[in-house]
């Protein structure tokens, strides 16, 4: 970030576009992937956003339609062509179906010995994520390293994770809301996928990620992409990359943040924040949940149920009877600490892959890409 | 059902025994009722275990126990939410759900050919216990040890009756209260003022292990390294609001660490500059 040219994330000559798809092979892997068992889900239409459900067909995806994103803005338009992926991210993330809103994690059931304690024994979903973007790998990542890759694993997410086919797709514009080039996240899928593909006006070009993709493209075939069609498709992912013009100087956040915790910065962002967890429930990587007990009447059976929790809700850090973080101060300095700062120390990384979720669906527009300007003194306070 | 490990779901525990300790304070022997995992059971000192009533929650419960004893398991608990006053209207053979052990442990080995000071304040005795139990087993090759207890009045003074077979054993037991009653005869004020008055003959070779209120350690952290304890000899057993130990729920974040991982027993330069920042 230093010198201004590190935002351009170099473009390498990859795996992409040796192969050429057209709508019919799209809707064709579609039917192919249902017929094989999986749950296809891709973006779509709906609450008057592009949001991430079941698809059955091509005709499900959000044809023609873009999205407009400023802090604490979201507006579906009309594009000029009918692009199946033309628009960035909205609310929803992948984490919804790897990590559930809702789950049952135990069962605990009383017969004549006393309580006995079990898994739910639930079919687990085989899914085929379509339109999977760069910085939602990213995002993936991360939850991987939470879930799976510490002294414990999630058999939630372990379970759904491993059966999951990630088709990607490359950005071909960006948001005002977009950093990825800031968190070297994206714009272009760089791995972490099975296929890839780049939507042109000629069709999709495909990029084969691991052997369940070489797998699929032998399914789909497709036709061998022409050299002007490769050409296409590469000029469109790095026009992407000018467009985003977001920036946040990722050096030392770690330090920044944990070394400003009594910045009078937290005091100000306080009085815009609401504390509504908007930002916790649209960000890929927040992971923090809560676990209810579910009684059936009788009391003798009984669920434990993992749901979302918010480090913004005001009893997230009860404790003997008090509260440890009382104020939205605290809580906004809980939530800008972790995710960009103290992740580092726990997860090896930072916890933001720079989608911009959390920027446009503050109802207040808070930015925090502007905060960590504020926090290293380079706008007022 | 199916029967496949996974870090949420509890073992069936039964009730062994149950003993009053204090007016609000009760000990729980539990045993695995699967008798090849009960007899595979170990903790270290200062480890903690999740209790689960099923329909009432989970609460994360120290384990008070002699980690060299194999048998029913002793937790020590005070009545205070949910869970612990469901926990006190069950019986001996009873069941309730168990997961653990949990988190970092008392640095025992650094106290060999050391000198050994407890600081502990009303229940903060509990997970101190376990450490007691090990130091008392090795105690010749330890130089002092030293436990420095406070309560808020002498018949809340928790463990009272194991305190003569302490000192037997070898541990030098200093004991003060807030309130003194009519016939106490020992002494009245904050255990860190046992602390400021303890002679230390060799402070850079003394080992401090602590548990209580935050505010408690706070000073009793002030008072060893005045005293010349060096930072890295200082341990403490923190809190917050872990609901699953495993780090995913993150609720008992503490700027970096999640004091169910890491923790809940840190030594002072890990933990310093975080323990005492307000709403951290």
């Amino acid at each position: 970030m230093m010198d201004g040219q590190l935002d351009i994330v170099p473009q390498e000559e990859g795996p992409h576009d040796a192969v050429l798809w057209s709508r019919a092979d799209l809707q064709s892997l579609i039917s192919g992937l249902i017929s094989q068992g999986y749950e296809v889900i891709g973006p779509r239409l709906d609450q008057e956003a592009i949001v991430y459900g079941p698809i059955q067909d091509v005709g499900d995806l959000p044809a023609g339609w873009t999205d407009r994103q400023d802090p604490g803005l979201y507006r579906l338009e009309r594009r000029a062509d009918d692009r199946l992926f033309g628009y960035v991210v909205g609310p929803h993330s992948w984490k919804k179906y790897l990590f559930p809103p809702l789950t049952t994690l135990s069962i605990a059931e009383r017969n004549a010995t006393g309580w006995q304690m079990m898994r739910p024994d639930e079919p687990i979903p085989r899914y085929a994520f379509l339109g999977v973007r760069a910085c939602e790998l990213a995002a993936l990542r991360i939850q991987d390293r939470v879930f799976l890759e510490g002294a414990y694993v999630d058999p939630v997410y372990a379970e759904r994770r491993a059966r999951a086919l990630i088709i990607a797709v490359n950005c071909t514009q960006a948001a005002a809301t977009c950093f990825c080039t800031s968190m070297q996240t994206g714009p272009e899928c760089r791995d972490g996928f099975d296929l890839a593909l780049t939507e042109t006006d000629a069709g999709f070009t495909v990029a084969v990620g691991s052997d369940r993709g070489a797998e699929l493209l032998s399914l789909v075939p497709g036709r061998t992409a022409t050299t002007p069609e490769r050409e296409v498709a590469r000029h469109a992912r790095r026009k992407t990359v000018e467009q985003i013009q977001r920036r946040l100087d990722p050096d030392g956040l770690r330090d920044l943040l944990l070394g400003n915790l009594e910045h009078p910065r937290w005091s100000e962002v306080a009085q815009r924040c609401l504390s509504c967890t908007n930002c916790t429930q649209v960000c890929p990587t927040c992971f923090c949940s809560s676990v209810a007990e579910v009684a059936e009447l009788t009391g003798d059976r009984v669920s434990r149920e993992r749901r979302w929790d918010s480090c913004f809700n005001l009893d997230f850090s009860y404790m003997n009877g008090g509260l440890v973080r009382p104020d939205i101060r605290s809580r906004y300095r809980q939530w800008l600490t972790h995710k960009l700062g103290s992740w580092h120390d726990q997860f090896g990384s930072s916890g933001c892959v720079g989608c911009g979720r959390c920027i446009t669906w503050c109802p207040v527009g808070i930015d925090l890409v502007e905060e960590v300007r504020a926090l290293r003194g380079e706008v007022p306070s | 059902m199916i029967e496949s490990a996974s870090p949420w779901v509890h073992e069936t525990a039964r009730i062994a025994a149950i003993r009053q300790e204090l007016p609000d304070v009760w000990t729980y022997d539990l045993e695995l009722a699967d008798p090849a995992r009960q007899a595979a059971y170990r903790f270290r000192p200062g480890q903690f275990n999740m209790l689960y009533l099923p329909g009432v929650g989970e609460s994360a419960i120290s384990i008070s126990a002699d980690p060299g004893q194999r048998g029913p398991v002793a937790h020590t608990v005070r009545r205070a939410g949910n869970v612990t006053q469901a926990l006190g209207r069950l019986g001996v053979g009873e069941t309730l759900g168990l997961r653990g052990p949990f988190g970092s442990s008392w640095p025992l080995d650094q106290a060999l050919g050391r000198h050994v000071v407890l600081v502990a304040g009303g229940i903060g005795l509990a997970p101190l216990r376990p450490a007691i139990y090990q130091l008392l087993a090795r105690r010749e090759r330890l130089k002092t040890l030293t436990l420095l207890a406070g309560a808020r009045s002498p018949d809340l003074l928790l463990f009272a009756g194991e305190l003569e077979s302490w000192r037997r054993a070898g541990l030098q037991v200093e004991v003060t209260v807030d309130r003194a009653s009519a016939d106490w005869q020992g002494h009245v004020g904050v255990v860190t003022l046992l602390l400021d008055r303890l002679e230390l003959t060799e402070p850079a070779e003394t080992l401090l292990l602590t548990c209580g209120p935050e505010v408690m350690m706070r000073y009793t952290v002030q008072s060893a390294l005045r005293r010349g304890i060096p930072p890295g000899n200082v341990w403490l057993s923190t809190e917050r609001n872990m609901q699953c130990a495993i780090g995913f729920c993150g609720h008992c974040q503490l700027g970096p660490v999640f004091i169910c991982r890491e923790g809940p027993v840190f030594d002072w330069p890990r933990i310093s500059p975080w323990l005492f920042v307000e709403g951290l």
